[in-house]
């Protein structure tokens, strides 16, 4: 990696371009087929395998790398697009150290698990590279058309599972693009040569799928009006505020969002371009604040500081991706929280406090430590836009208004909302891991819900006829954190 | 440290190992090369009558386990294609420049007495120290009425083997094809032609692998295949148990045997030894990596020596032939299950399975509170048939446990579920 030294204040140009595409190339090289033969065959391939338990999708990892081993790589490629239709991604931005190669039993020999996630990526790329025909089969057509709201993981999960199931599927975007995370979020080394489009134009293959771009719903669209046209609808729209941190000048320009910075860096064609500080300072402790402080990093920052209140042990990013950090060169500070900048002389800097638990609780002490920075990126999380869901125009839109809680929408254990034919999915619901696998489990399985829905539905039966009929709204048996 | 020096037919060798005849010892350079590398004998390439064979080009075809490594080759190459003089010629000299090496002259013809006793004096009027007479080649040459189309007709087998020993009086190995019902019919053919030794297996008959892009056999010719000789690790077990059947066998015991078949380390070569063999012969462990392994062979096989207090060859040799016995002569009241040990078990849930579907639903597989897997053996169920310790894949995880059980040998025969004996208690 290029190693960038600012000259002008605010704007990283030490770089070439050349440097900073070398910088952003793919962070893992993908296995050639001996590699991958070599690979699988490490594979024990287990009984009712600990790998396949620990994938929120459930892929057969076993029978997967089993198929790598026999070269029957299209079947391979299709017992993991069975399960997980957004595998190509998923083997790219899975914490797989945190999911199925956590739980291979070759840990427990004491070696390395098996790279499964490789494999998968291997297995998926070949048959999105590969001249053959979408390997998955509509059913006869339902006749039902379903509303799906947003383009990204959830959202193309359930689009795909609801087309094979027979229905006609309309995805409305609130961007001019679709990928949602998987285009705008995840960090560029890992999803580079623009997969996120690729797998899309590999998804919509299957046919039955339409997506409208520039449709915002609560803004170009209503829950009222989609549940009059459609049969059914899925809320994919994830979660677009970022959350503050509490700091007395947030407003200030020298702050950005993490997920901006992170789409910045994701859609630039110049990446020379990109405003990056000098000193770069990270507020936060997930896998964003990671993704933000490497690429942060590698586009020419001098300095970048990873700021946490908490200790090591509390951070949500894993130790696989805090290590990456480290040998990125990003400094980490623990036990501190950002208050204010300090005026500019010599030279920006931010205020941070130091923080304590005193039982069990977190306290902001007085005692104070200066640090150079002149980009402050927060990445303490998102949440979701209620707005998105409240602001609709109708009279009665109360009576289309899914329940909120806990800041998502609430749904059921099949993901309805509390709106009878109105289902939700995907990080603007509580379920499981905050991740793309998890999203793309709750749009198959939202589908799948939706489509017993449908079955269930007189033929002429439609979603504004028989509202007086609507299921009771009581939430008792609904997701949310507590 | 062990004397690995071996006696066959009254030729000491200073090891066991001789590369066995085939492409490594086609020529001087091959041989000398080998004999710098420790080998103590060679089989020099099969010779012919004039003129030389041709060979084709495409010659292997490999198979091999699913991490590329090679299991076994197949060879459709035929006999030496130099001119035979040359041949004689460089035998001579190798003989001359390592005189405590061992060099056979391996050789084939047609079957007319004059084709075989003109040509077997000529090689022994090399030097060599004794004569192979090639017998199973399974392809090519048996089209030609010669290799395994003479070593297939016992009677032809005990012919030539006379024919050769009546005009050399150096000793005759009359080597011995797999190809074959019974290979007791042409080794005891070989003992009746007066053979001093028999050299066993040769290559088994086989098509190795389909390219299914061709719809050909390999290796393949211009679009064409053709069976070819099975050779390398993947065929040793057959050729133990004819090495085994000889030895133990009343009317061949007396042979001595040069073994051959799938031959690639010292603990191989110990358990041909320990069949009965005189002496190993070697090809595709050094066609795959090089003459340097015969280091490790006779290293490996002078420490395990050491180790087991085997002050020569000769003290382990046929160690295992009395042990080596009918099924009818097995212990039917023997008894052993097996035994899962928790602590190294890393749960892959492979002896389950196995057990569950292919064998006798013995191994129960539960899932504890926590997460943890367990597999534990249903000693009622278990027949002690090994299949999960053979699969498990962690060394010594699961190991069969002899089952105390006190009861006296009884062999199928003397079985009381016998039919017959029952029979014959009713009567």
């Amino acid at each position: 990696m290029s190693i960038g030294q600012c000259n002008k204040e605010g704007v990283s140009g030490s770089l070439s371009k050349q440097d900073i595409e070398n910088n952003f190339t793919d962070l893992h090289s993908p296995f050639n087929l001996f590699q991958a033969n070599a690979e699988s065959e490490r594979c024990l391939y287990c009984y009712d395998a600990p790998c396949v338990n620990a994938c929120p999708t459930k892929i057969d990892v076993p029978t997967f790398i089993h198929q790598i081993k026999t070269e029957n790589l299209i079947g391979s490629a299709k017992t993991i697009l069975s399960q997980n239709i957004m595998g190509g991604t998923c083997a790219r931005a899975c914490p797989t150290e945190i999911l199925c190669e956590q739980a291979c039993v070759l840990n427990s020999s004491l070696e390395e698990p098996v790279n499964i996630s490789t494999l998968q990526r291997f297995a998926v790329d070949h048959l999105l590279q590969a001249d053959v025909p979408h390997p998955f089969n509509r059913a006869n057509s339902s006749g039902r058309k379903i509303a799906v709201i947003g383009a990204g993981p959830a959202g193309f999960s359930c689009a795909h599972r609801a087309a094979l199931l027979g229905h006609d599927v309309t995805i409305f975007e609130a961007k001019k693009k679709a990928g949602g995370l998987n285009e705008y979020g995840l960090a560029a080394y890992k999803m580079v040569d623009d997969f996120a489009q690729k797998e899309i134009a590999f998804l919509l293959q299957v046919g039955g799928i339409e997506i409208e771009f520039d449709k915002r719903l609560g803004k170009d669209l209503s829950l009222k009006q989609l549940s009059e046209q459609f049969d059914a609808v899925f809320i994919g729209a994830g979660l677009s505020n970022a959350n503050n941190i509490g700091m007395s000048d947030e407003e200030d320009g020298r702050v950005k969002d993490a997920i901006k910075f992170i789409e910045e860096v994701r859609q630039s064609e110049d990446r020379t371009e990109i405003a990056v500080g000098k000193n770069v300072v990270v507020i936060g402790a997930g896998n964003t604040a990671i993704d933000a402080a490497i690429q942060s990093k590698r586009l020419g920052a001098e300095t970048v500081t990873l700021v946490y209140r908490r200790g090591e042990e509390s951070m949500s990013a894993t130790k696989h991706e805090v290590n990456l950090a480290r040998l990125n060169g990003v400094h980490f500070i623990f036990w501190a929280s950002v208050k204010s900048f300090k005026e500019k002389t010599p030279f920006s800097s931010i205020v941070l406090h130091k923080t304590r638990l005193e039982n069990d609780k977190l306290i902001t002490t007085d005692e104070r430590v200066e640090l150079p920075c002149d980009m402050l990126l927060k990445a303490v999380g998102q949440s979701f836009d209620n707005d998105v869901v409240a602001s609709v125009q109708d009279d009665d839109s109360d009576l289309f208004k899914p329940k909120i809680k806990n800041g998502k929408i609430s749904v059921t254990d099949n993901y309805q909302t509390s709106v009878r034919g109105i289902f939700a999915g995907g990080d603007c619901i509580a379920s499981g891991l905050d991740l793309t696998v998890q999203s793309v489990e709750d749009g198959k399985q939202a589908a799948i819900s939706m489509d017993n829905y449908l079955s269930l539905l007189k033929d002429n039966d439609h979603s504004e006829n028989d509202r007086n009929q609507m299921p009771s709204n009581d939430s008792s048996d609904h997701k949310g954190v507590e | 440290m062990a004397d690995l020096r071996c006696n066959i037919a009254g030729i000491t060798s200073v090891n066991p190992f001789w590369l066995a005849s085939a492409p490594p010892t086609d020529k001087y350079i091959n041989v000398v090369r080998a004999f710098q590398a420790g080998w103590g004998g060679v089989v020099w390439k099969t010779l012919g009558e004039e003129p030389p064979v041709v060979n084709v080009a495409s010659r292997y075809g490999v198979h091999k386990d699913s991490n590329r490594n090679i299991l076994g080759i197949n060879n459709i190459e035929l006999i030496s294609d130099r001119a035979l003089q040359i041949n004689l010629d460089e035998i001579r000299q190798v003989r001359k420049e390592w005189p405590d090496r061992v060099i056979i002259g391996s050789m084939m013809a047609v079957i007319e007495e004059n084709a075989w006793k003109d040509l077997a004096i000529k090689i022994a009027d090399t030097g060599v120290q004794g004569i192979e007479l090639n017998l199973g080649c399974p392809h090519g040459m048996c089209e030609r009425g010669m290799g395994s189309a003479i070593g297939q007709v016992p009677e032809m087998v005990e012919k030539v083997t006379r024919w050769v020993k009546e005009v050399v009086d150096i000793p005759v190995f009359t080597k011995l094809t797999p190809n074959i019902t019974n290979i007791l019919w042409s080794a005891t053919a070989a003992l009746k032609g007066g053979a001093d030794a028999v050299s066993l297996i040769n290559t088994v008959n086989s098509i190795i692998t389909v390219d299914l892009d061709l719809m050909s056999p390999t290796p393949t010719v211009d679009g064409k295949g053709t069976h070819g000789g099975y050779c390398g690790n993947a065929v040793k077990p057959i050729a133990l148990n004819m090495v085994a059947e000889i030895a133990r066998n009343d009317e061949t015991s007396e042979l001595q045997m040069s073994a051959i078949g799938g031959i690639e380390t010292w603990r191989d070569a110990a358990e041909f030894i320990a069949l009965g063999a005189n002496c190993l012969q070697v090809c595709t462990a050094a066609m795959l990596y090089g003459f340097r392994i015969v280091d490790d062979m006779t290293q490996g096989l002078s420490n395990w020596m050491d180790e087991k207090g085997y002050q020569s060859i000769e003290d382990f040799r046929g160690k295992a032939v009395a042990n080596t016995v009918n099924w009818n002569e097995l212990n039917m009241n023997f008894d052993t299950k097996a035994f899962i040990d928790p602590e190294s078990c890393i749960e892959c849930g492979r002896c389950h399975i196995a057990c569950e579907d292919t064998s006798h639903q013995a191994i129960k597989f539960s899932t504890s509170e926590d997460g943890k897997r367990h597999f534990t053996v249903i000693d009622e169920d278990c027949v002690g048939c090994n299949l999960c310790a053979l699969i498990c894949p962690v060394p010594d995880c699961i190991e069969m446990h002899e089952v105390e059980n006190n009861l006296p040998y009884v062999t199928w025969p003397e079985h009381p579920k016998n039919f017959q004996n029952v029979n014959k208690w009713d009567s």
